[in-house]
């Protein structure tokens, strides 16, 4: 089943868990399972069924806006992250700046 | 607040007499803008009057020029910050700015840890001024930052923890300039305050020195409506680490803003008014007119953080 990561704001929506395993195939059918299992999230994530402006979904570091969309294809060891854009961020790996990281996660900018 | 340390900041704010000419000095005594369309458009009662502070005149494009003015100067009179060491803090973007760019014209190294999905116009902003950038996980957002900047402070005794949202020398600048600016420019007749949260500062230092000149300016303060939102630089504060600065009992209200409404509201500004904003300005402006609303006079004057130019990669300007 394909993890998702659920941002520190959201965990206390999410059982206090940092990540859950869900089932899907894609990413808009497994964040939907997700709002399933967890019914308070979805109004933080969704709004009139789509996913609302500033919530960013990386597959495995990569934004699925620039993958196939909710409609990307998601495999058994996946990780999904939930991210909040707060100003549209997302970084590139082999960044031209070369900044330090911590804590490991990233994101791949554009 | 002692009467001590408000001295201390006062003379720190003077011991030095800026050359006129120079970057620092032009550092606040920003634009107080009419939002008159959008009082139209809100359809405000005729004796409403909307007002907004325009932050992004400062040299670093933000209201955060202020706070790290102030924190840099109080620092370096109190022997905290001298020749040589490095300028620590965790931002998510403005101060980040404003610290770099003071730092250099002051002659500091400037280190900062934010939230991995800052965007990249801020991160290529804050190397471009020659800032170290330390990047935490996005999933943990600006607490993460926090919490990074605390960690590193104390393994580098050489490094001075500016330390934002603790220090008095951040809601000391608004105490100091940006009320008494906001007073002179409304030629006292300010009745409602409004600013949104973020480590607080413009919200506390504004609200307490206008409360002394008028006691009976009520005061707004705006924050996300929910831990997980879009509006930049601004805190949920029940969800967050808060800041030492904050003292919940100083609002006379608070009010919760939605993101999407935020991002209509910035649409509305560029195309009503051309003020092309920030998105925590464009939060500052609902909170604005949801309380505008229940007035039939009065004169509403808030605080516009940055403008939008930051903000372009965002989704929400085309919608």
């Amino acid at each position: 089943m394909p993890t998702i990561r659920i941002p520190t704001p959201l965990r206390q929506y999410a059982g206090d868990q940092s990540a859950v395993s869900v089932e899907g195939h894609t990413a808009g059918d497994a964040l939907d399972r997700l709002a399933q299992s967890y019914p308070e999230l979805r109004q933080h994530l969704f709004e009139n069924g789509k996913l609302r402006s500033f919530v960013n979904i990386y597959l495995n570091e990569e934004d699925i806006r620039y993958l196939d969309g909710p409609e990307t294809e998601v495999k058994e060891d996946d990780t999904l992250m939930i991210i909040p854009s707060i100003a549209g961020g997302c970084l590139l790996e082999d960044d031209p700046w070369n900044v330090k990281r911590v804590n490991g996660a990233s994101i791949t900018r554009r | 607040m002692t009467l001590q340390t408000l001295e201390k900041s006062v003379s720190a704010f003077n011991a030095h007499s800026l050359s006129r000419n120079s970057l620092e000095a032009q550092v606040g005594n920003t634009p107080l803008l009419r939002l008159e369309k959008i009082e139209r458009d809100a359809g405000l009662a005729p004796g409403v009057a909307l007002y907004g502070k325009a932050e992004w005149f400062n040299p670093s494009g933000s209201v955060k020029d202020r706070a790290a003015l102030n924190i840099i100067r109080t620092a370096e009179w109190s022997g905290k910050l001298r020749p040589g060491m490095t300028l620590l803090d965790s931002t998510s973007g403005n101060m980040g700015i404003a610290y770099a760019m003071l730092g250099t014209v002051r002659g500091y190294h400037v280190k900062l840890a934010l939230p991995g999905n800052a965007s990249p116009e801020r991160i290529d902003i804050l190397r471009t001024y020659g800032a170290e950038l330390v990047l935490t996980d996005p999933l943990e957002g600006s607490d993460g930052a926090i919490q990074e900047a605390r960690r590193l402070a104390q393994e580098n005794p050489n490094y001075f923890y500016a330390n934002q949202y603790n220090n008095p020398a951040n809601w000391l600048a608004h105490y100091h300039t940006t009320a008494n600016e906001i007073w002179r420019q409304s030629e006292g007749k300010i009745t409602h305050f409004v600013a949104g949260l973020g480590t607080s500062g413009t919200f506390m230092g504004t609200t307490r020195r206008l409360k002394e000149l008028d006691p009976r300016i009520e005061t707004v303060a705006m924050q996300p409506d929910s831990p997980f939102n879009g509006l930049e630089g601004l805190k949920h504060m029940p969800s967050a680490i808060p800041p030492g600065i904050y003292d919940p009992q100083l609002p006379d209200i608070i009010h919760a803003v939605r993101t999407e409404d935020a991002h209509e509201m910035a649409r509305r500004l560029a195309r009503l008014e051309g003020l092309f904003l920030g998105i925590s300005a464009a939060a500052a402006v609902v909170a604005c007119i949801d309380l505008a609303r229940e007035l039939n006079e009065g004169v509403v004057v808030t605080v516009l953080p940055d403008n939008g130019f930051k903000y372009l990669r965002e989704r929400f300007w085309k919608e």
